[in-house]
């Protein structure tokens, strides 16, 4: 390796390191700190990097593949059928609504040709999966209805991309030559219907592969228990998948998406997603940078009205297009403006589309120059648009965070604030209330809250992280705050800040599981509710009194294995720091899954107890 | 003449463990007018359902606790039954006729022997001594308290003398559900057992 590795490497980590905590502490999404760190070390101001910015930016969207690979591990193949409708509804509309609204714009006010103009329009109507997808997972919107809306439309525009880039070459008659050599997989020789047929098949192989083939490969993987080795064949899966799409001309990130969905319901899924999650998360951060880094800041300047001007009109453009959708759709006013507002840059495939076309002399270089940095400035302006959406329009015409002030006053605090009313924190807030209890309620799905409002219940709408809503919401008076968020990480940032600025406050924690809860003991909480203990506790109970164990004394085994298991996890997660570096992979699970099996062989719970028993005092008698 | 309808409330938190009142339960005959209610199975967290308890007492005439004697009362699962079940104003006060006139007696185990339960042995007390808050309680309901059927020495016990002890138990419950019971009489007896045996060998 030379040096000019090391020192690449070096400049992008940096960037990334100052820039992200920045951001993050301004309260800005973390893409707008990689975006930033780009723009940084790009030739416009520091100038560390030249123009390799889009040749990083072609490696780092593997990030994006990967990202569509974690997506549909989420999405077993049921819900995805599920959704079809959306995808297809939504998508098209949004798609075709917006070329074609730009187009006429386009059209009437500039004197490009026709198949310029289709293009440009095409390239800027798709947007970012990047950035919008990244952006949901920060904010915590991925499972509201705008997180599925804009996930769908993104999907669309996926598959959408196939077909664009098969249409470009055909706008131009005559040099369909140069065009093979560009636009090439092995199949595209063939007639149409044959390449249909070849693109079907393959989407079969892949999903029969996926079970006949992967998975019992995995297995094998799995047992060398040999962490890398997984990692590697993560790895190998993701990019032959890509490889293999991109040899019949589908998008890989497509292909990775599909692979993805296939494996959402195999045993490995959460190895697979804790594998390649840092990866993504590193390529899209290095995705980020690279767009930062390419956006041409001397074409900006030579022509700096057009090309804010346009950039202005088309974001406008897609906005209100989506937001028509969002109406057709019945959405709710701020779950309609986050995703219009979300939606409305210009993407990475809109740097595809333009240099494919710029390749066949469709585009003039310097129209299409322009174009790309009018996209890069509109992925910039994401972050921007919902920074200010969030603080300044979603207010007026969204539900609102707070209620009025005059209703504030009235309202007493209440002495208990949940956070998170899902399944878990309705339920609690259901007791809660039948007991005549009040909670304040916290929540960040637009439609729940209105929902709620309705009901009666004192809810605000938003971030739990965010210190003024707690404040807000009366952390400062209550004396109880349940933690009930469906998002463990969330979760334990928002008592992370609840013992830091409220330390008075009784704090209630919701766990998914046993790794949730070492985390949460961790940091010093104490009361901590495990989703998983409870239930299958009550089953296993059940489960005895089904082979004739005598209910009462089944339950009595139930309720001891309880506390056992409470104090086995307290010394367990002491222990578990003995090692170093311990992370929660699958080999340590299997290890804590020994441990204790292994400890639960040590004790017998009944010898422990000998109320009702006579077996002592009849022996006594017989000695 | 209308039969008899017997309620056998069955406490026991190791049943599984009881040799004797094993034995016991299963004789107890398989009848219209005999109700076996294990309180343990029914309410392995203490949960109580009032209401159905009511309904239960309401449509029997003869109620036995049934239950191992631990530390000279009842096991708990039982006093929360009698502290959640005998409402005010249904079980006992102004309104409370809800239990009016229906017999109630307990059937006991206990590992000691007769001759320990009097005021030289070692419990000191009798087990109608002994069980005098619960006679107490069937008062204030206005029910009629009955002596207890009594199995002793459980902790020496074999089969075939908890056999008989379960025979006796099964064709007394038979005996009540057909005939009609005279309370005066069967108050003189200390232990029911005891009169029951007398009645049948006198005929």
């Amino acid at each position: 390796m030379d040096n000019g590795f090391f020192i690449q490497a070096i400049i992008y980590l940096t960037s990334a390191i100052v820039c992200v905590p920045i951001a993050k502490k301004l309260g800005l999404s973390s893409i707008l700190g990689y975006l930033f760190a780009g723009i940084f070390i790009g030739p416009f101001v520091l100038g560390f990097i030249g123009n390799e910015g889009e040749d990083i930016m072609h490696f780092a969207e593997f990030g994006v593949v990967m990202m569509l690979f974690l997506i549909g591990l989420e999405l077993d193949p049921y819900k995805f059928w599920k959704m079809r409708k959306f995808i297809l509804g939504m998508g098209s509309m949004q798609l075709l609504g917006s070329a074609f609204v730009i187009f006429i714009l386009c059209q009437l006010f500039l004197d490009w040709s026709w198949q310029t103009t289709v293009v440009i329009a095409l390239a800027l109507s798709l947007s970012s999966t990047a950035i919008v997808l990244q952006t949901l997972k920060e904010k915590g919107l991925s499972q509201t209805s705008m997180g599925r809306a804009s996930f769908a439309v993104l999907l669309f525009q996926d598959i959408a991309v196939i077909p664009i880039l098969a249409i470009i070459p055909l706008m131009i008659s005559g040099s369909n030559v140069e065009a093979e050599n560009l636009h090439s997989s092995l199949i595209s020789d063939f007639d149409a219907w044959i390449q249909t047929l070849i693109v079907a098949a393959t989407i079969i192989a892949v999903y029969f592969s996926g079970r006949l083939l992967v998975i019992p490969v995995l297995r094998m993987v799995a047992k060398t228990r040999l962490q890398e080795l997984f990692t590697a064949s993560a790895l190998l899966l993701v990019v032959a998948v890509s490889y293999l799409m991109q040899l019949v001309g589908l998008s890989p990130a497509l292909g990775a998406f599909l692979a993805g969905v296939v494996l959402a319901n195999s045993e490995f899924r959460h190895e697979l997603e804790g594998d390649i999650a840092p990866f993504k998360g590193l390529l899209l951060g290095l995705f980020f940078i690279g767009v930062g880094a390419s956006i041409n800041f001397k074409l900006i300047i030579e022509n700096p009205i057009f090309i804010l001007v346009f950039g202005a009109i088309f974001t406008a453009v897609k906005f209100f297009v989506l937001f028509g959708i969002g109406k057709f759709y019945k959405k709710s006013n701020d779950q309609n403006l986050l995703f219009s507002f979300g939606l409305s840059q210009a993407g990475e495939f809109g740097f595809v589309i333009l240099s494919f076309s710029m390749q066949l002399n469709i585009l003039p270089n310097i129209l299409a120059n322009q174009m790309m940095a009018i996209i890069a400035l509109s992925m910039l302006s994401t972050p921007f648009l919902l920074l200010i959406n969030e603080k300044w329009i979603d207010p007026f015409f969204g539900v609102k965070e707070k209620e009025d002030r005059k209703q504030d006053e009235i309202d007493e605090h209440n002495e208990v604030i949940i956070a998170g009313f899902g399944h878990f924190g309705s339920t609690i807030g259901r007791l809660l209330k039948a007991n005549g209890v009040k909670a304040t309620i916290l929540d960040h799905d637009s439609d729940r809250v209105d929902l709620l409002r309705k009901m009666g219940f004192k809810v605000y709408y938003g971030d739990a992280t965010r210190l003024e809503l707690l404040k807000a919401a009366g952390a400062e008076d209550a004396k109880i705050f349940i933690a009930a968020i469906d998002n463990p990480e969330v979760n334990l940032s928002v008592v992370e800040i609840l013992r830091k600025h409220f330390p008075h406050l009784n704090i209630l924690t919701r766990a998914r599981n046993r790794v949730d809860a070492y985390e949460l003991i961790d940091h010093g909480v104490d009361k901590i509710y495990r989703e998983t203990l409870y239930t299958a506790v009550h089953l296993g109970v059940d489960a005895l009194t089904q082979l004739g164990h005598r209910k009462y004394s089944a339950t009595r085994q139930g309720q001891r294995f309880i506390k056992y298991d409470e104090a086995a996890i307290r010394k367990l997660a002491a222990k578990r720091h003995d090692k170093m570096a311990y992370l929660a992979t699958v080999k340590d699970e299997i290890e804590m899954q020994e441990q204790l099996l292994k400890s639960d062989m040590l004790i017998n719970f009944s010898a422990s107890d000998h109320a009702w028993d006579s077996e002592h005092l009849k022996k006594q008698i017989s000695e | 003449m209308p039969q008899n309808k017997i309620l056998i409330l069955f406490a026991h938190p190791l049943f599984e463990k009881s040799l004797v009142n094993q034995t016991l339960v299963s004789r107890i005959p398989k009848s219209n007018h005999i109700t076996f209610h294990d309180l343990y199975e029914e309410y392995p967290e203490f949960d109580i359902d009032v209401k159905r308890e009511q309904v239960l007492l309401e449509k029997h005439d003869i109620i036995i606790w049934h239950h191992p004697l631990y530390w000279y009362s009842c096991p708990p699962l039982l006093k929360q039954w009698i502290d959640m079940v005998l409402e005010y104003d249904w079980a006992y006060g102004k309104k409370g006729k809800a239990l009016r006139n229906k017999f109630i007696f307990q059937a006991i185990t206990t590992g000691g022997a007769k001759e320990n339960y009097c005021e030289t042995g070692r419990d000191r007390f009798t087990i109608p001594d002994l069980l005098e808050p619960f006679n107490q309680t069937a008062k204030v309901c206005n029910m009629s308290y009955l002596p207890p059927f009594v199995v002793h020495g459980t902790h020496k016990m074999d089969k075939n003398e908890a056999l008989d002890y379960a025979k006796t138990y099964a064709e007394l419950l038979l005996f009540l559900t057909k005939n009609e019971i005279n309370p005066e009489e069967i108050k003189n007896n200390f232990y029911l057992n005891e009169w029951f045996l007398k009645i049948k060998s006198n005929g």
